[in-house]
């Protein structure tokens, strides 16, 4: 087991490796001119070149990328000779709006967005594995097929549209929830957990509808598979109850699909629900990366693209190796 | 899949046997038993013929999509200035749709006119994932070795962006760059970067797919014979390997569509994607947003946002009847 997970632990770091060259790559040497965009809209040819100096773009790429690459350990200078400002250990380079340093951008949207996805994953879990559990036991009766119309529905109901319904109905025209207030971080705050919920409520629901959807599906055919195995028929056959046939037998074997699945999306969920924080104007670092990309600040997109890349991969190998401590025979292949 | 569902699978005699109908013939004899297929193949038909017939729809309605009317007969200039009086806000003979606030222009032409960039945009991207990903997909399976553990990790690599963000953040990048060049011409700029960046970063899924299917073919005795009628590699490949995984990558293609209508919703509804003037339904429902109007006049929202729904909606259902149409374990149930 500790090979094993040393293993995994040795490729992850690897993969973040080549995933942090990879979007260096992207967005320096790929289809973009950071100097020009860094420099703004009125920009003179010297001052574009001034700027390349500022951003160690006249450097040969592989220097610039190790140079950005050892801000990840230490503290760096960024600026032009006379003009240097230290961007401080973890350093992701400096905003070209506003110079400050990405990493405090990002500190300060990620628990906007820590709010978002906790929630919404512990609701659309719950939601996704109850129904395609129902529809599993019920399967080819009205509650299936109504389960099953509902999610096929569900899936394709863009956040756009369902958010702002929800704020029409919700908001605007009932006054049953607030608007999302940016005061309200944490549920430990001073205004309590109750007022979190209700803050990040209506988020939660426009993100739980589209993702519920899938797992329900993913739910129902796993489930459908398990229970027409030889185990469950035995359990069944030795007269045991129902319940106890569906949940300690059943929903045990059947349920590891979902726990790949949300591994996947923890990790997508963690870089920002971007649609979803931009319609309900939650600074999390979705939001943060919209406001980033229309506005051409590449440190910014780059650190979120890449720490959304990072959290993705990384909640790949925690899944890998969960699997590896429930079930042995995944360590030997 | 389990190894022995694998084995099943290869032995398993193929969809379309030799001489036959073609696989095309009994996926479509399939479709056409099932109800909900042909109901969505008939939605998707007719929004299809919407778009294609959106310059002649317009013209009937005597409307255009970029003539404004702010006119105090049309347009609120006193309590909420820019909603449309409600003689203008809903369908009436003269406008179909009714006109959009602020600008008062003609809602049915732009959705018609919508219509057509938004399917353009997600019907060429998926065009272009799908070539790529079938080519490097069944390059990867069928040459192995080296050159599939290459393939396979920079398909992993990709897999591992989250895709939202990452289209999000190299839009403005590619547009900035394809500026000056003919790809960047006015309204086609925004189609032109939405097309490549959607279909440059839409083929990994597939790829892996193909690449399995490609796996298990590539043992089979027709590409062993065509070995040793001395057949080259790239023959091979493009005659014998490629035609018999167009199922597999129908049914991709097909589910890959909605992904990408949406993708190009999600994106023009951030704002780096489809712009004003220029309709499509996501730049529609960013109209929408703008300035609250969704607010004081749902209607503005609810049209492309039902459009947008019902589209992804038919293409879902259909991309899984074309999967249960084609999909060899289906044909044996």
């Amino acid at each position: 087991m500790t090979r094993f997970i040393l293993k995994r632990l040795a490729s992850l770091v690897l993969l973040l490796a080549a995933v942090s060259f990879i979007t260096f790559t992207l967005f320096q040497l790929g289809p973009s001119d950071p100097a020009a965009a860094s420099c703004g809209q009125e920009c003179t040819p010297e001052r574009v070149a001034e700027a390349r100096v500022a951003l160690g773009m006249d450097k040969p790429f592989l220097v610039q990328y190790l140079q950005y690459l050892s801000g990840f350990f230490s503290a760096r200078t960024i600026g032009a000779p006379g003009a240097e400002s230290i961007c401080v250990w973890p350093c992701l380079g400096k905003s070209f709006q506003t110079n400050e340093n990405v990493t405090d951008i990002i500190a300060r949207s990620l628990p906007y967005t820590l709010s978002i996805a906790s929630g919404a994953l512990v609701l659309w879990t719950v939601v996704g594995v109850g129904l395609g559990l129902v529809a599993a036991i019920k399967k080819g009766r009205l509650a299936d097929k109504a389960i099953v119309a509902g999610a096929s529905v569900g899936v394709s109901l863009p956040i756009p549209v369902t958010g702002l319904f929800l704020l029409i109905v919700f908001v605007n025209q009932f006054h049953l929830l607030p608007f999302t207030s940016n005061a309200v971080v944490v549920p430990w705050g001073p205004a309590g957990p109750g007022s979190w919920i209700v803050n990040y409520l209506l988020p939660w629901v426009a993100l739980a509808v589209l993702f519920s959807a899938s797992y329900i599906r993913v739910t129902r055919t796993s489930m459908i598979e398990t229970f027409s195995e030889d185990f469950m028929r035995t359990a069944r056959a030795k007269g045991l109850a129902p319940r106890t046939v569906v949940f300690r037998h059943g929903v045990r074997a059947g349920i590891t699909p979902v726990v790949t699945m949300l591994g996947m999306d923890i990790g997508l969920l963690l870089g920002g629900a971007v649609l979803t924080e931009q319609i309900f104007s939650v600074p999390g670092l979705g939001f943060t990366a919209v406001r980033a990309a229309v506005a051409g600040d590449l440190p910014v997109t780059m650190a979120i693209t890449m720490l959304a890349a990072f959290f993705v991969i990384t909640a790949n190998v925690v899944v890998d190796i969960a699997y590896a401590a429930i079930d042995p025979r995944v360590r030997l292949s | 899949m389990s190894v022995l569902e694998a084995s099943a699978e290869a032995t398993a005699p193929p969809p379309a046997p030799a001489g036959g109908r073609s696989l095309v013939a009994t996926a479509w004899l399939r479709i056409r038993r099932s109800k909900i297929a042909m109901l969505s193949l008939a939605v998707v038909v007719a929004i299809v013929l919407f778009a294609i017939l959106a310059p002649w729809l317009t013209a009937l309605s005597g409307n255009n999509p970029f003539t404004s009317n702010t006119s105090p007969e049309v347009l609120d200039d006193l309590e909420t200035p820019g909603l449309p009086l409600p003689g203008y806000m809903f369908p009436s003979a003269q406008h179909w749709l009714g006109v959009e606030p602020a600008l008062g222009r003609d809602l049915f032409s732009r959705l018609a006119y919508g219509a057509q960039v938004s399917l353009t945009i997600a019907l060429l991207s998926t065009a272009v994932s799908v070539v790529l990903g079938t080519v490097i997909g069944a390059a990867a399976g069928y040459f192995g070795g080296r050159v599939d553990a290459v393939i396979s990790r920079i398909m992993d690599l990709f897999l591992a962006f989250p895709h939202l963000l990452l289209v999000l953040s190299l839009t403005p990048i590619l547009q900035s760059r394809l500026r000056g060049t003919p790809l960047g011409e006015g309204s086609f700029l925004p189609m032109a970067s939405l097309v490549i960046i959607l279909g440059f970063f839409g083929w990994a899924y597939l790829a892996r797919i193909v690449r399995g299917q490609v796996l298990s073919l590539r043992e089979r005795e027709f590409v062993e014979a065509a070995r040793a009628f001395g057949a080259s590699h790239a023959s091979i490949l493009f005659r014998q390997i490629i035609p018999n995984v167009m199922g597999v990558v129908l049914v991709y293609a097909t589910m890959l569509i909605p992904t990408n209508i949406s993708a190009e919703a999600a994106l023009s509804f951030l704002g780096v994607g489809v712009k004003d003037p220029t309709p499509s339904w996501g730049q529609m429902l960013n109209a929408a947003q703008a300035g609250n109007w969704y607010l004081s006049d749902p209607w503005f929202l609810a049209v492309p946002g039902i459009m947008l729904a019902v589209t992804v909606l038919a293409f879902n259902l259909l991309g899984d009847a074309v999967r249960d149409a084609l999909d060899p374990k289906a044909a044996r149930g």
